[in-house]
């Protein structure tokens, strides 16, 4: 099975019959995702709109906390969740990234009804789900696939036993069962293994047999829980790969929750960075993980690009780099260090990379390069001082982000 | 010798009303005992269809009938029997109260069968949009089916037991038979026999028992 993102009608499972799908504001034709979206949730514009929420958005959560009573008695309530607003948009990729105890499995557990917010509304295709009743939060999940990151699968049914289910719950009949069934493990390139039974699978085939039963209603939303978490790296891609698809070639909307930033890296259209219970930033990709705002995110990821100095190898260098240290952030620009060497240059300040790293997101450069800076007469005296804080600030006047590391203290 | 030879037809019956007895208490107690256990399983605190009333009164209920021994048990229900069979003597009865004593103690295996399913299917059940009855029917159950049988099987085993000891109150069976033909008459032969077959008969039900369980948990 190879990782291809073209169409592949003869293993598209929703191909035959008609569905509801066709009628959905923005799932039609193709469901290319947009890496380019960089707009940033804006949640207030629809606040004082009740009810329908803009058509736009797949799910939607407005203001969401979720609080846990106190574990016995001595215990204090946990709030998961506190005051969290997102959006994610029909046909997009969905990553929520935080560290476990985050919060994470708490959101995507509201999202399909399972968990019931203590505040807060969540949409989801335009319905607030908190007004639902149950019987009609069950239909609400019909339309919606989950998998897990223990696969979950039904141990006593067979790979193809485990596929049917969500059918025999959504009542399709034993004909039409056996062909999506058929079609989906196809999908999954597991059609071979269908009268096997769930522990005869390696972990990567678990995982496909629970993708390929998270899609058999053809729900428009898939929810994944650490779905990679339990796998290695190489299953990890292959089942990436398979989420990719779905999303591509079948147009359903995915929601990741991670703990992964690699996994985020290779999927996601969007993020969302959860720290605390709380959504400390939200964007595009690109924004978030190229540029994060809030110390809390560029902490957490900040971990996946490995391009800055920790506090500790800040201090080694300074045994050897007596100048001043300052970290740019690498943009995606047209000869961007051939512009940053040339203001260094001007200014008569000497420049030398001493730690860095640049990769490569949705095709774009993200990284950051530290640089000791040391001016014309050595950086501690006052002309040298006055030369590189003079290329600092030419540099921040042509937007680009320097950072001082701070002096060593004490 | 002699004596068991002559008495063959009162053993073969006897084999027959121990059979009797047993088959139909497991029948009712094990189906009331499911119904039981389920409910039990279902209405405990974070589960199915919680709610700490029922389980309370369940889990109680449960944990009064079952530790009483089941001699005691047959005599303290005695009013009960005869309201429902019309007498407090014969095979009836035994079954009917025999049953009752199953179904507490299969309720009991039941629940702890089912505690064993990993929470995560039952959560992907319900993502998948079961209702919970039907989450216990078409998930739990066959999930659990391997300890399920197991602990069927021990039922049975103390339900063959059981129905011995009702033999003390004429419950009919192998037991009834061992004491009036055997110990009471001072018949040694008759009373080993007799254990030989209960015991035979312990042994077919528990190799029934593992191979069924074997068989659902593909080991």
């Amino acid at each position: 099975m190879s990782g291809s993102t073209q169409r592949e009608p003869s293993s598209d499972p929703t191909r035959s019959g008609n569905h509801e799908r066709d009628d959905r504001p923005g799932t039609s034709g193709t469901h290319a995702p947009v890496p380019g979206r960089t707009a940033m949730t804006s949640v207030s514009a629809s606040e004082a709109g009740q009810g329908a929420a803009p058509a736009a958005a797949h799910v939607r959560l407005e203001h969401v906390t979720k609080t846990f009573p106190a574990a016995g008695s001595g215990g204090r309530p946990l709030t998961a969740l506190d005051d969290v607003s997102l959006e994610v948009s029909h046909g997009e990729v969905f990553g929520v990234v935080g560290h476990s105890g985050a919060g994470k499995s708490t959101l995507v557990r509201l999202i399909n009804g399972l968990e019931t917010p203590t505040a807060g509304r969540v949409y989801l295709g335009g319905r607030e789900l908190t007004s639902l009743t149950e019987r009609a939060r069950r239909e609400v999940r019909r339309d919606t696939g989950m998998i897990f990151q223990q696969f979950n699968l039904f141990r006593s049914r067979t790979v193809a036993g485990n596929v049917a289910y969500p059918l025999k719950v959504a009542r399709v009949g034993q004909p039409e069962r056996d062909r999506r069934v058929a079609r989906l493990l196809d999908f999954v390139g597991l059609l071979d293994r269908a009268h096997d039974h769930p522990e005869q699978l390696s972990g990567g085939q678990k995982q496909r047999v629970g993708i390929a039963r998270a899609l058999a209603t053809e729900p428009s939303l898939l929810l994944a829980d650490e779905a990679t978490s339990a796998l290695d790296p190489q299953t990890t891609s292959e089942v990436l790969d398979l989420l990719r698809r779905a999303n591509r070639n079948l147009g359903v909307t995915i929601v990741i929750i991670t703990h992964e930033l690699d996994v985020i890296q290779s999927i996601a259209d969007r993020v969302a960075v959860l720290d605390g219970g709380r959504v400390v930033e939200s964007g595009s990709l690109y924004d978030v993980f190229a540029q994060p705002r809030t110390e809390a995110a560029a902490r957490i990821i900040g971990m996946a690009l490995r391009d800055r100095p920790s506090a500790a190898t800040l201090a080694r260098l300074r045994l050897t780099h007596p100048g001043r240290i300052v970290t740019v952030r690498v943009r995606d620009r047209a000869a961007f260090q051939t512009a940053l060497a040339s203001t260094f240059l001007s200014h008569g300040v000497a420049a030398e990379i001493i730690f860095g790293g640049i990769g490569e997101l949705q095709d774009r450069p993200v990284g950051s390069l530290t640089f000791e800076l040391t001016g014309p007469d050595g950086a501690g005296g006052p002309d040298g001082a006055g030369a590189v804080d003079a290329a600092i600030t030419a540099l921040r006047a042509d937007g680009v982000d320097v950072t001082e590391e701070p002096a060593e203290e004490g | 010798m002699q004596e068991f030879l002559s008495n063959l037809s009162v053993y073969r019956d006897a084999i027959g009303q121990t059979f009797y007895i047993v088959l139909i208490s497991m029948a009712a107690g094990g189906v009331l005992g499911l119904v039981i256990g389920l409910a039990l399983y279902a209405t405990r605190p974070g589960s199915l269809l919680a709610s700490r009333p029922v389980f309370i009164a369940l889990n109680v209920l449960v944990n009064i009938v079952r530790p009483i021994p089941f001699v005691i048990f047959l005599t303290a229900i005695q009013p009960l029997i005869l309201a429902a069979i019309g007498t407090t003597i014969g095979t009836n009865a035994v079954t009917f109260a025999l049953s009752i004593a199953a179904a507490f103690a299969v309720s009991r295996i039941v629940e702890q069968s089912l505690l064993t399913v990993d929470p995560g299917v039952i959560e992907a059940a319900r993502a998948a949009g079961a209702r919970p009855t039907s989450i216990l029917v078409t998930v739990l159950i066959p999930e659990a089916l391997g300890p399920v049988i197991l602990g069927y099987t021990f039922i049975f085993v103390a339900v063959v037991d059981m129905s011995a000891q009702a033999g003390l109150f004429g419950g009919g069976g192998l037991g009834n038979f061992a004491i009036t033909y055997g110990s009471q008459r001072y018949d040694w032969p008759i009373v080993y026999i007799t254990v030989a077959t209960i015991i035979v008969i312990v042994q077919a039900g528990q190799f029934i028992g593992n191979w069924l369980a074997r068989r659902a948990l593909r080991r």
